[in-house]
């Protein structure tokens, strides 16, 4: 909404700065998107209000005529291009090295003089174009008859415009008086209402024209005015101006009167051209299935049964609150006019509105609600400019069919409720000026109740604390202490997942990963690079209607196509190796209800192992680097882990492990398939961890287990196991970890897996340093020797391990 | 070098004298490799010269016998103390020579370790949740995907509603019963809704999580953002503790002399609505209000669809878009770097 300050200067006076007006309304009523100063740039001196003394025809050229003006300072004559330059006309006129904007270049430019076909000439009239008003320049600008000849252009016309982006529950804000009234309870200045006021004619509008409203509950209001003999032509040159100064083309007249009204009230109105309306009959009511009706737009449309429709005797003439017909338009050869001022249910306008796709200034103010009781006042105006600017005779009384008359409503504010929402007491007498000010009644009952009736304009105040906002915004939010809350605090909602997550994202940063996210929506192609094509859950994800972008268009049921992208992205800009992460969701279709939301991290590294200074030439980062990634991730986060040879989709056969808590089976640890890593254009080894975060949940250590330090010195002997090539590794650790002997534990790591030359066929040697950590005492030679005799025997029989001799 | 103690002056004397000078000379030659050697020629157990100078001290005529012991015993004291302070003096040489010559150039890069980071997001939105944390906020979360019901109907944004437009939706393509009720949501405020079903009074939560908006993306908007919505209930919440809680969460995130303002705002689910802006130092050395979050007081309907009575209860609300504090507080000029995820923009933080 733009908000002209020379047109709010008549609602409201305005004695502070413009920039304090605009911070003040910011501040409690709606957003200042921009202060826009009309004629700020014009020249003071070189551009003046001139008037047209007499046009000549140029004696060579046809399309051009010679202007005689006096500009305040003396008469000139100059060549002139406009159709419309007329004598007595005031007009704005650029003396000779004013700068102005080309009409042909739209560049600034400074006048000068020059012959135009054989005629001196060395000054302009101007069009709105050459003054930066609009891009109109097939006419000259014609200013108002009061203008003063020779005063600065700037103090004739310029202004200053706000750009108000105002809330979608205050349809008053939509016009002029209503931002007034603002201004009014903001600054302590009186509102000046609107002039109303018209003489009626003998003819009574009950004669002449009938309403009926078939469909109440769509329509609570429908009032109509009839005005005879209207004198179709342009509008008075500060109605124009004002109109343009909104951003609205000028047409005549009467449709003038119908959108200044609009623009000044915020209430749409209508005028038909009651000769055109058949039967001169008005029925209000829902479309049939399918009827059709040409808009004024030119365009046919078709309706639904929910969508309303203004009628004549015999079919649609306008669809309510939204556009009128083109059969019913007012045109120039009309003569008397029906003026449709009514109520709509807003969300039946915004329904009807949003399905024909079609927005207008009516629609815009409808589906906001507007008060029940603007249309009467909405008439008393229109027809009072009618009778000043139409010449028209208006016919006595108006017909006002109002099926959805409101009980007036009344508000109970108990004083206490005032503290208690904003935590500061107004004073009495501050919650009536502020109230009256804004145009609500409000009487005090006792010293704690106040009966408050909100003005018909502002149907959005229904309940106490509406009025309460209503106060503060006025009243000053900067006056709100800076308080704490005070009262208990409430209990933890225990949340093991989220826990999980976030002390793995916690442990995935700390073993070198970087954090990326990605964005939650992919396609089918990227999908299927990644998801088994037997996984019927994942390949059928759930799709949005109406996605920003096709590859954004379905919700991602893995994470590893977002991660190998990332890595993708950034593979050649790095050296060593690149660790990424995510934990997000996959959105898992259910039956008939919201998608399982499933946690997940995943996360990819790759690339060469941190050698000297930046160089890549240190070795490739292989499986067992992911692995010890893992370890220290799952270590970290609380969690114990075997792992399991697997074989999954888009995965490295024999390279591949599912990550096992307990009998749970809580990830993945791989190399990507080479042919997957290709299919995201990722050329080297690349190794994937994924961990499901609600499964590895339930495996976290609720605390830690304290052991006392040992305080016996523990034994270390090196191993080299001779066992079978099919036996794994891990299996063989497990034996000796679970090995006791008497208040004597046993550790091992494998340092060494060897296979090939001075080995037996089918077999490989494991290198194990294997530690013994008594309890109780210091071991003997003769202890350690009795423990490993009974942990070999075990290795002989559980894994077939001898010792490699 | 300790006082050399000799009674008599006596052949046998004089040739331990000898002996001394040529034990000291040769130390003096030895480097820090032959010092085992030396030790092992002169003062070996077996077979050093000094130690069968000792042997022999039975050898000596009797009346000779304790001067010469003496005379052999300083002498093997004085080479072993001459050893160490040869030692000594050798390893006090090596570490002259490591900072001299020996020295590095100390300003050659780093040997490069792995190194993981927070993505801005998450180092945001995590001191977000912190700040609250201290003030008695909890984490409570909610689905993306979400209900028409949470998203609009349940916070006062029915169908027909203009205020609609204020979140353009993406919709799932999902009809259950005929009708199209699943969407992507569009704002963390459904949970208002799903908290209060779930908890009673005191209720005090901040709800992180991702929305999306179906809208056209440039330097300051993207369709899919993360929010941080904060909800307190209980009987005697004011608007004066919003105001006290978004002050202190300004100056946490943004500086000690942080100031706030509220402007009047509207969003459905609150009554008064406000938008708290923040000063901003500009670069000529000013400041200017940047608008930060929207919140306001629960709206009374809002309280008593959960069940509660709103003459007693009451609550505020905010929505803080964590995208936004991230682009304020690092100065980062374009919303889309976010989840492009390239290593040049993640690694700055």
């Amino acid at each position: 909404m733009k908000l002209p300050v020379s047109w709010l200067r008549e609602y409201v006076d305005v004695d502070i700065p413009v920039d304090e007006l605009a911070r003040r309304l910011n501040d409690s009523t709606a957003e200042v998107e921009s202060v826009e100063y009309v004629g700020g740039e014009w020249d003071r001196e070189k551009i003046v209000v001139a008037e047209v003394l007499a046009v000549e025809p140029h004696p060579n050229a046809d399309a051009l005529r010679l202007a005689t003006v006096n500009t305040g300072a003396g008469e000139q004559t100059v060549v002139c291009g406009a159709p419309n330059v007329a004598p007595g006309q005031k007009v704005a006129f650029a003396l000779e090295g004013a700068s102005l904007v080309s009409g042909k270049t739209g560049k600034l430019e400074t006048l000068k003089r020059a012959k135009i076909r054989g005629v001196e000439s060395s000054g302009m009239v101007l069009s709105e174009k050459e003054l930066g008003l609009s891009d109109e320049h097939t006419g000259i600008l014609v200013l108002d008859e009061g203008a003063a000849v020779g005063r600065p252009l700037v103090d004739e016309i310029g202004d200053v415009v706000f750009d108000l982006s105002t809330w979608a529950n205050r349809a008053d804000l939509l016009g002029v008086l209503g931002l007034a009234r603002e201004v009014g309870a903001l600054t302590g200045k009186e509102v000046r209402e609107p002039q109303t006021g018209h003489r009626e004619s003998e003819a009574r509008i009950e004669d002449r024209a009938q309403v009926t409203v078939e469909d109440p509950d769509l329509c609570p209001r429908f009032t109509a005015s009839l005005i005879e003999d209207v004198q179709i032509g342009p509008s008075p040159a500060w109605l124009q101006e004002r109109l343009l100064r909104m951003g609205m083309r000028p047409i005549n007249n009467v449709v003038d009167i119908t959108n200044y009204v609009m623009l000044e009230l915020g209430q749409p109105l209508h005028a038909f051209d009651y000769d055109l309306v058949r039967g001169h009959r008005i029925v209000v009511r829902r479309a049939k299935q399918g009827e059709r009706m040409t808009t004024l737009d030119g365009i046919d449309r078709e309706f639904d049964s929910e969508m309303l429709l203004i009628c004549d005797g015999e079919g649609p003439v306008g669809i309510a609150g939204v556009m009128g017909g083109l059969e019913s338009e007012v045109t120039e050869n009309t003569r008397n006019v029906l003026l449709e001022i009514a109520n709509f249910y807003p969300g039946s306008i915004r329904r009807t509105s949003t399905l024909l796709k079609l927005r207008s200034e009516a629609s815009l103010r409808f589906e906001k609600g507007i008060g029940r009781g603007t249309p009467l006042f909405a008439q008393q105006r229109a027809l009072h400019l009618f009778e000043q600017i139409t010449g028209g005779r208006i016919a006595k009384g108006l017909i006002d069919v109002y099926p959805g008359k409101l009980e007036e409503h009344t508000i109970t504010l108990p004083a206490e409720r005032i503290e208690r929402v904003l935590g500061i007491h107004i004073p009495p007498d501050e919650v009536q000026r502020v109230l009256t000010a804004l145009g609500f009644r409000c009487e005090q009952q006792g010293p704690d109740t106040y009966l408050v009736q909100p003005p018909y304009w502002r149907p959005d105040v229904e309940i106490p604390d509406d009025v309460i906002e209503d106060l503060v915004r006025i009243y000053g939010y900067d006056k709100l202490p800076t308080t704490k809350p005070l009262g208990a605090l409430p209990p933890v909602e225990p949340n093991p997942v989220l826990d999980a997550r976030e002390s793995l994202r916690n442990a995935a940063v700390a073993a070198g990963f970087q954090e990326v996210i990605n964005y939650t929506l992919t396609d089918m192609a990227h999908l299927r690079k990644v998801v088994d094509p037997g996984d019927d859950l994942r390949l059928q994800p759930l799709s949005v209607v109406n996605p920003v972008a096709s590859r954004h268009s379905l919700l991602r049921t893995t994470l590893r196509g977002s991660l190998l992208t990332s890595y993708a992205t950034n593979q050649r800009q790095h050296d060593g190796g690149l660790r990424l992460f995510e934990i997000g969701f996959e959105y898992l279709p259910t039956e008939a209800d919201l998608p399982h939301e499933r946690p997940v991290l995943c996360a990819v590294v790759g690339g060469h192992r941190e050698s000297r200074w930046r160089r890549s030439e240190g070795e490739q980062l292989d499986f067992f680097d992911a692995k010890g990634a893992l370890e220290v991730i799952l270590d970290m986060a609380g969690i114990s882990f075997d792992v399991r040879p697997a074989s999954h989709f888009g995965l490295l056969e024999g390279h591949t492990a599912d990550i096992v808590c307990g009998k749970d089976t809580v990830g993945v640890l791989a190399q990507v398939h080479p042919e997957t890593a290709a299919a995201f254009d990722i050329d080297e080894p690349v190794f994937l961890i994924e961990l499901w975060v609600e499964d590895l949940a339930r495996h976290v250590r609720e605390d830690r287990e304290y052991t006392p330090v040992e305080r016996y010195p523990e034994v270390r002997v090196d191993l080299s196991l001779l066992v079978d090539i099919e036996t794994s590794a891990g299996d063989v650790v497990k034996v000796i970890r679970s090995h006791r002997a008497k208040n004597v534990r046993v550790e091992a790591d494998i340092f060494d897996d060897y296979r090939g030359a001075g080995l037996p066929d089918g077999n490989k040697a494991l290198a194990i340093s294997v530690r013994y950590c008594p309890a109780d005492r210091t071991l003997t030679e003769g202890d350690v020797a009795r423990i490993q005799d009974g942990l070999l025997k075990r290795l002989d029989k559980e894994c077939g391990a001898t010792l490699r001799q | 070098m300790a006082p050399i103690i000799l009674s008599i002056m006596t052949a046998t004397t004089n040739s331990i004298e000898t002996l001394r000078k040529e034990a000291l000379e040769t130390l003096e030659q030895t480097g820090e490799a032959g010092l085992d050697q030396w030790r092992a020629e002169w003062l070996g157990r077996q077979d050093g010269r000094v130690t069968l100078l000792l042997r022999s001290v039975r050898d000596q005529p009797p009346d000779e016998r304790a001067a010469f012991g003496a005379a052999a015993n300083a002498l093997k004291n004085d080479l072993e103390d001459a050893l160490n302070q040869r030692r000594e003096a050798l390893k006090k040489k090596q570490l002259e020579t490591l900072a001299t010559s020996g020295a590095i150039d100390v300003t050659l890069p780093g040997r490069p370790q792995p190194v993981g980071r927070f993505h801005p997001v998450t180092q945001t939105l995590r001191d977000i949740v912190a700040v609250f944390g201290e003030m008695g906020f909890r984490v409570a979360e909610g689905p993306e995907v979400e209900w028409a019901k949470y998203n609009f109907d349940g916070v006062r944004i029915p169908e027909d509603h203009p205020a609609r437009d204020m979140w353009d939706t993406i919709w799932v393509d999902k009809e259950i019963g005929g009708r199209r009720d699943m969407l992507l949501r569009t704002h963390t405020s459904p949970n208002q809704v799903r908290v209060m079903e779930r908890q009673q009074p005191p209720i005090r939560v901040v709800v992180p999580g991702k929305c999306y908006r179906q809208e056209a993306t440039d330097a300051t908007h993207e369709w899919m953002l993360t929010q941080v919505e904060g909800l307190a209930v209980d009987e005697g919440i004011r608007m004066s503790d919003l105001k006290g809680v978004l002050y202190e969460f300004a100056r946490r995130m943004f500086g000690q002399d942080r100031h706030i303002t509220f402007h009047h705002s509207y969003f459905p689910f609150v009554e008064p609505g406000v938008e708290m802006a923040v000063d901003w130092p500009t670069a000529d050395g000013g400041t200017r209000w940047v608008e930060i979050l929207g919140a306001g007081m629960v709206h009374p309907e809002v309280i008593e669809n959960a069940g509660f009575d709103s003459s007693r209860y009451t609550g505020f609300a905010f929505g803080i878009g964590v995208e936004r504090v991230a682009m304020l507080r690092w100065g980062i000029d374009d919303i889309r770097h976010f989840y492009q995820n390239n290593l040049r923009f993640l690694r700055q933080f």
